[in-house]
């Protein structure tokens, strides 16, 4: 249609101008990269906001240990591809220090305890704004987080301190130790995530496509037969079987779960994605499941 | 497919959060695990019918109180559009969010409860939705079942908001009797209201026309970066990144650069996606020229023919969003298009009250969630329209220098003659 932007292209519109002021308005930027597919929608599109130029800032993967190999993998091969700068904060070196202490249940998820590691990172090097790619639709608390998300001296996010925002005129200012947490794919669904990855040709981790697995199923979730997850023994509806599955979202794999599925390409989970019944999070997240303000609680501690 | 961005306004109670709620559960945009999670919090209330304000209301402060805190942002499509909701607050003291929901949106949603009618509330967020230069604005007569799905009410509750929208800019006002909690006339036509004889409210966001609402006639590009690469490959590589503000720009194109005055033609317009002939708002573009000028972020290129305001001299309305008053000769950090600067406030003209739309000259300052006319003095000079002619280019955001908190909404006004 004459001079209309489809609505990916005004979010992908919307994003660049988001990565563009972070970079002519801060002095240290750097960009959170898990290997799942919001971030790897946000690292092509800082990629084109900064054209032709190399990316003038870091990414950064905290690594909790618990990854899947897969993701890993991907992350390296992005890394050398675009050729930037990669800073891992790894948990399990923090774990060795003693600076946190991992609960002594074998499996136990390092969820909570990566927000440490993100915040010492963050802290060593000083970053003063760092991107994520958090969607608003993915929850209620992040649902009202703004774009540009104030964290004070300690990374903590105060919901009800936060600053009107207004047209896309962007309040940067912040006091030395303060940073802000950049969310350039605030509007974007999981929707809009699929078919924008879809329409650019993007690779993400093959864990996103279906596959055979052995898993099994806990508390309603299906979670991989792996290193850190396995069936209780003696607990029947605990049995591992083989089946087609997918991820929906990338995290540890001792809290994200599988779904069963046959799309093997984004045109394929667009179909399902517009089908589905179940929310992203609450399909594979163990971790937001705990409480109907599990996400706010973590956020206001500083997760991403 | 084309994006419909609006905003919810109303008093508290007024049914908002169940309305958006029914939207998202009637375009099935509700997954079954957030149905479910909606539904025990319910029976733990010990709701009597499955309350959907609880699928927007997101911060647990929020749930204590039931009431809406903050803007929350909703995600809907159908397979005609896709739609971002601002969902804002209702009450007085959160008036704020109304201006921040509105200063995106196409369109504005206001509801009214049938049992109540238009309260100074409902007035105050249509006077905000005009003064933020919404074109569109939806009246949704909310709780129709609770008077009898009555014609007769809904007409009484239309006729006197209309009179009273005459004295606001209105483009593009439409009324439609609802009830959020049954879906009638929600995304479905009612079958209690057969002598309704418009769209359902979703019918209506899917169909109105917001394309010619856009400038496409005033080129402005306010310049965001200037990109050199230093490398071998981008040797001399000088572009100029930004937003396209309005109007159309085409390579070949003669433009001017302010504050500099140098002219230049356009050689390259590159979009995200490679290379393009012409490029429009919003599009994140990186522009080149011919010529090598000066030209730095926070300046401005235009049309020879065709420029903006220049001025350190400006007129604008205000809304005021901070617990310290706003009072004269006091100053600011002022952000406008992509430049900062800082601002004095040389005169308070009038404090608007919103609900006789009168003007009180003797105000001696602007409390929280006021609304006011006042005269800046820039320290640089802004590049700027009206901002009934130029959302992007007419609005600016004033900022605290010692909390850095954002304190201040303006819309610029012609300049004074």
């Amino acid at each position: 249609m004459a001079h209309r932007l489809s609505h990916l292209d005004t979010l992908a519109a919307e994003a660049i101008h988001i990565i563009r002021e972070v970079v002519a308005e801060f002095e240290r930027p750097s960009l959170l990269f898990s290997g799942g597919k919001d971030s790897a929608v946000l690292l092509h599109l800082a990629t084109k906001a900064c054209w032709p130029q190399r990316l003038p800032f870091p990414i950064v993967h905290v690594d909790t240990g618990h990854n899947f190999p897969e993701v890993i993998e991907y992350r390296d091969q992005q890394v050398a591809k675009l050729d930037v700068r990669l800073v891992v904060g790894s948990v399990q070196e923090d774990i060795d220090r003693g600076s946190i202490v991992e609960q002594p249940v074998p499996g136990a998820t390092r969820n909570r305890l990566q927000t440490f590691t993100l915040l010492r990172v963050l802290e060593e090097n000083r970053y003063d704004a760092v991107f994520g790619g958090g969607r608003r639709d993915e929850e209620k608390a992040r649902a009202k987080e703004r774009v540009f998300s104030l964290r004070d001296e300690f990374g903590q996010w105060d919901p009800r301190a936060q600053r009107p925002e207004l047209w896309q005129l962007y309040n940067t200012r912040h006091r030395p130790g303060e940073h802000f947490r950049v969310f350039p794919l605030s509007n974007w669904t999981e929707l809009d995530i699929w078919q924008y990855v879809d329409e650019q040709k993007l690779e993400l981790p093959q864990i996103y496509f279906a596959h055979r697995r052995a898993v099994f199923r806990r508390s309603g979730m299906l979670l991989a037969v792996g290193p850190w997850t396995k069936p209780r023994e003696g607990i029947e509806s605990e049995l591992a079987f083989e089946t087609s599955v997918r991820y929906r979202t990338v995290g540890d794999m001792t809290c994200t779960a599988a779904v069963e599925s046959t799309a093997s390409t984004p045109a394929e989970i667009i179909m399902e994605t517009a089908a589905t019944r179940v929310s992203e999070r609450g399909a594979t997240r163990a971790d937001d499941r705990f409480s109907d303000a599990a996400m706010e609680d973590r956020k206001r501690e500083g997760y991403f | 497919m084309e994006l419909l961005r609006f905003a919810t306004g109303g008093s508290v109670d007024d049914g908002k959060s169940t309305l958006i709620g029914r939207l998202l559960y009637d375009s099935k945009q509700v997954f079954q695990d957030q149905l479910e999670a909606v539904q025990r919090t319910s029976v733990a209330h010990g709701d009597e019918y499955v309350n959907l304000a609880l699928l927007t209301d997101g911060l647990r402060a929020e749930r204590e109180q039931g009431i809406t805190i903050d803007v929350a942002y909703r995600y809907f499509s159908t397979p005609r559009r896709r739609f971002i909701i601002a969902d804002t607050p209702g009450h007085t003291q959160h008036t704020r969010n109304m201006v921040t929901g509105c200063s995106t949106a196409d369109l504005v949603l206001l509801l009214i409860d049938a049992r109540a009618g238009a309260t100074e509330q409902t007035r105050r967020h249509a006077m905000i939705a005009s003064l933020l230069g919404i074109r569109h604005l939806v009246l949704c007569v909310n709780k129709m079942d609770l008077v009898g799905y009555s014609q007769e009410r809904f007409e009484e509750i239309r006729d006197e908001f209309i009179g009273f929208s005459e004295r606001l800019q209105v483009y593009d006002l439409t009324c439609i009797p609802i009830s959020a909690l049954t879906g009638d006339n929600v995304v479905e036509r009612s079958t209690e209201m057969a002598w309704y004889g418009g769209l359902s409210l979703l019918d209506h966001l899917e169909s109105v026309v917001i394309a010619s609402d856009r400038n496409l006639i005033d080129l402005r590009l306010p310049v965001q970066l200037v990109i050199r690469p230093i490398s071998s490959e981008h040797h001399d590589f000088r572009g100029y990144a930004g937003n396209i503000a309005s109007g159309v720009l085409q390579v070949g194109d003669e433009v001017v650069a302010l504050p500099s005055g140098f002219s230049s033609h356009v050689t390259s317009i590159d979009g995200p996606d490679g290379p393009l002939k012409e490029a429009f708002p919003p599009e994140s573009v990186v522009v080149r020229l011919s010529d090598d000028i000066d030209i730095s972020r926070g300046d401005m290129l235009c049309r020879p023919n065709n420029r903006p305001n220049v001025g350190q001299d400006v007129s604008a309305m205000v809304c005021w969003m901070s617990e310290r008053p706003l009072r004269e000769g006091a100053t600011f950090a002022i952000k406008h298009t992509t430049r900062w600067a800082r601002a004095r406030v040389r005169s308070l003209q009038y404090r608007l009250d919103v609900n006789a739309l009168h003007q009180d000259v003797k105000a001696p300052e602007l409390e929280l969630n006021d609304i006011g006319r006042i005269h800046l003095r820039t320290t640089a000079p802004l590049f700027y329209d009206e901002y009934r002619d130029n959302r992007e280019t007419g609005s600016f955001v004033l900022v605290d220098e010692q909390t850095n908190a954002t304190v201040a909404a303006g819309m610029l006004r012609r300049p004074a003659g």
